[in-house]
């Protein structure tokens, strides 16, 4: 979460507390505008590229902008696919900034040419982010597509040139890229942006190159340090809350789970799930398409309100880390098929991982949405094919150039 | 900058902030800013909303019980410090509190 600023009282319980609970309407929510995209990245959440025909149309879309502006959702984290190439992106963007309700939306910067960007930095209440999961070209490029990195970067220079401030690049980190972090807060000084770095999670076609992607014990604590010493310039979608357990000092903010409590995720048809990571009917919690729309559903659904109590904590209870890190990350455990109730897979501990060995005989959940291109729309090389510039592996130390 | 808080003088919630009732108190969030803050207490919601009606900020907290009033007080501090609050144009050159 952004900005968060919890006013300090020792005469209620801690925010954190009180928001276990859930909230009257999402703080952090998520909404996928499309299935389609002209990427195949590897590690997509959402298993997109072919647009789904289901997909809300401009008057569905627009009257959730409203619900959203009646239940005072403030802002939006709008993705996809790749949420400009939706024919009508421009226009729905319009209507929900008219409508009070901000946007900031996740682009892998197909559409944002010179003009483009100029109409951005012109618009109040609109946030760009632009995806990056490399600091070079070769390292970005093995996980998001040949040619990715040229179109972030040419994206991103024509947003610092249109005077747009503050902009986002937001990277997942890899077991290719942590060794780059000091390379991203370069590049984001470069053009004026604000760097946010999010975890890899095995959800969607994660799940298929996260056992080979997903950061090495020791890139956790390089990733843990990095933010204890960068942490307030640097957005995480606090997405590393599990590394708390790493040491004295919290990583900024919440260090909570929040799906279905501050945040969850609505899908290019319509559907509603806990948070972005967990598309799997396990974690739908209804449809916007119902009686009773988007507010219905996050009011109502029996998963929100099951979400909402508190855990149990399960094998984790015991342990001496568990105020720190909560168990970790829901989708994590679910899609690597351990216990929710139990330690995350990259518990610092060491305890997911006996589990994760078990784990892998069984049939794995696989995400129920599988918008794949039938064959990649762009060359996508396996990063152990692509070899990195600066291999993290070699020595997660080494000092860049 | 943000002029230091003056208990002394008026405030009221700023035209560009909105406040969400949430079952903790609510949520406070700044469109100028984008900035989101928290409210933990109803009775706090209670005295920020109504915080334009009165003269001063000593005046408004005078119903708040003396238990709780340094904590509002900080709280408010803290909400000017944010712009979430802002003071009144002054209307009369009497300071009051």
């Amino acid at each position: 979460m952004t900005g968060g600023e919890p006013q300090q009282s020792e005469r209620v319980p801690a925010l954190v507390e009180q928001f276990k609970g859930g909230l009257a309407a999402p703080i952090c929510l998520t909404w996928e505008w499309t299935y389609a995209c002209n990427l195949a990245c590897a590690h997509c959440l959402s298993s997109s590229g072919r647009r789904d025909p289901d997909e809300l149309t401009t008057g569905e879309m627009m009257s959730v902008i409203d619900e959203l502006r009646a239940m005072q959702v403030f802002y939006v984290n709008v993705g996809g696919g790749e949420p400009t190439v939706r024919p009508d992106f421009w226009e729905l963007l319009e209507y929900a900034v008219a409508s009070q309700v901000g946007v900031k939306f996740s682009t892998n910067g197909l559409r944002l040419d010179a003009g483009r960007a100029r109409r951005l930095a012109g618009t109040d209440y609109v946030d760009v982010q632009i995806s990056l999961d490399g600091a070079s070209r070769d390292v970005n490029d093995a996980v998001r597509g040949r040619g990715s990195y040229d179109m972030a970067l040419r994206a991103m220079e024509n947003l610092a040139e249109a005077g747009m401030a503050d902009f986002k690049i937001s990277v997942v980190m890899t077991r290719h890229n942590v060794c780059q972090l000091d390379d991203f807060a370069r590049i984001a000084d470069r053009f004026g942006a604000q760097l946010r770095i999010t975890r890899l999670r095995p959800s969607g076609r994660g799940a298929d190159v996260w056992h080979e992607l997903h950061p090495t014990a020791e890139q956790q604590r390089e990733i843990y340090s990095w933010l204890i010493d960068h942490g307030d310039r640097v957005l995480t979608g606090d997405s590393f809350f599990h590394l708390n357990a790493l040491g004295a000092t919290t990583i900024p903010g919440l260090n909570l789970c929040g799906a279905g409590r501050v945040v969850c995720l609505i899908d290019p048809v319509g559907d509603v799930y806990a948070c972005p990571f967990a598309i799997h009917d396990t974690f739908k919690a209804g449809s916007l398409r119902s009686p009773g729309g988007f507010a219905e559903v996050w009011r109502s659904a029996p998963l929100f309100a099951q979400l909402r109590t508190e855990t149990s904590g399960g094998a984790c209870r015991s342990c001496s880390a568990f105020s720190s890190c909560q168990g970790g990350c829901m989708a994590a455990k679910f899609f690597t098929g351990l216990p929710l109730d139990g330690p995350d897979p990259e518990c610092v501990k060491g305890h997911g991982v006996s589990g994760l060995t078990a784990a892998a005989g069984g049939g794995l959940p696989r995400a129920e949405k599988d918008h794949s291109h039938h064959r990649p729309a762009v060359d996508v090389g396996m990063p152990s094919i692509g070899v990195p510039a600066k291999p993290c592996d070699s020595s997660p130390l080494a000092v860049t150039t | 900058m943000t002029a230091p808080f003056e208990p002394a003088r008026g405030y009221r919630l700023n035209p560009a902030v909105a406040l969400r009732p949430e079952p903790f108190g609510a949520l406070v969030y700044h469109f100028g800013t984008r900035r989101l803050s928290f409210l933990k207490a109803p009775d706090l919601v209670d005295l920020v909303r109504g915080l334009g009606n009165h003269r001063c900020v000593s005046d408004a907290l005078a119903t708040v019980p003396d238990g709780r009033r340094e904590v509002y007080l900080r709280a408010l501090a803290a909400l000017a410090a944010s712009d979430m609050i802002v003071p009144q144009p002054s209307t009369s050159e009497v300071p009051c509190g």
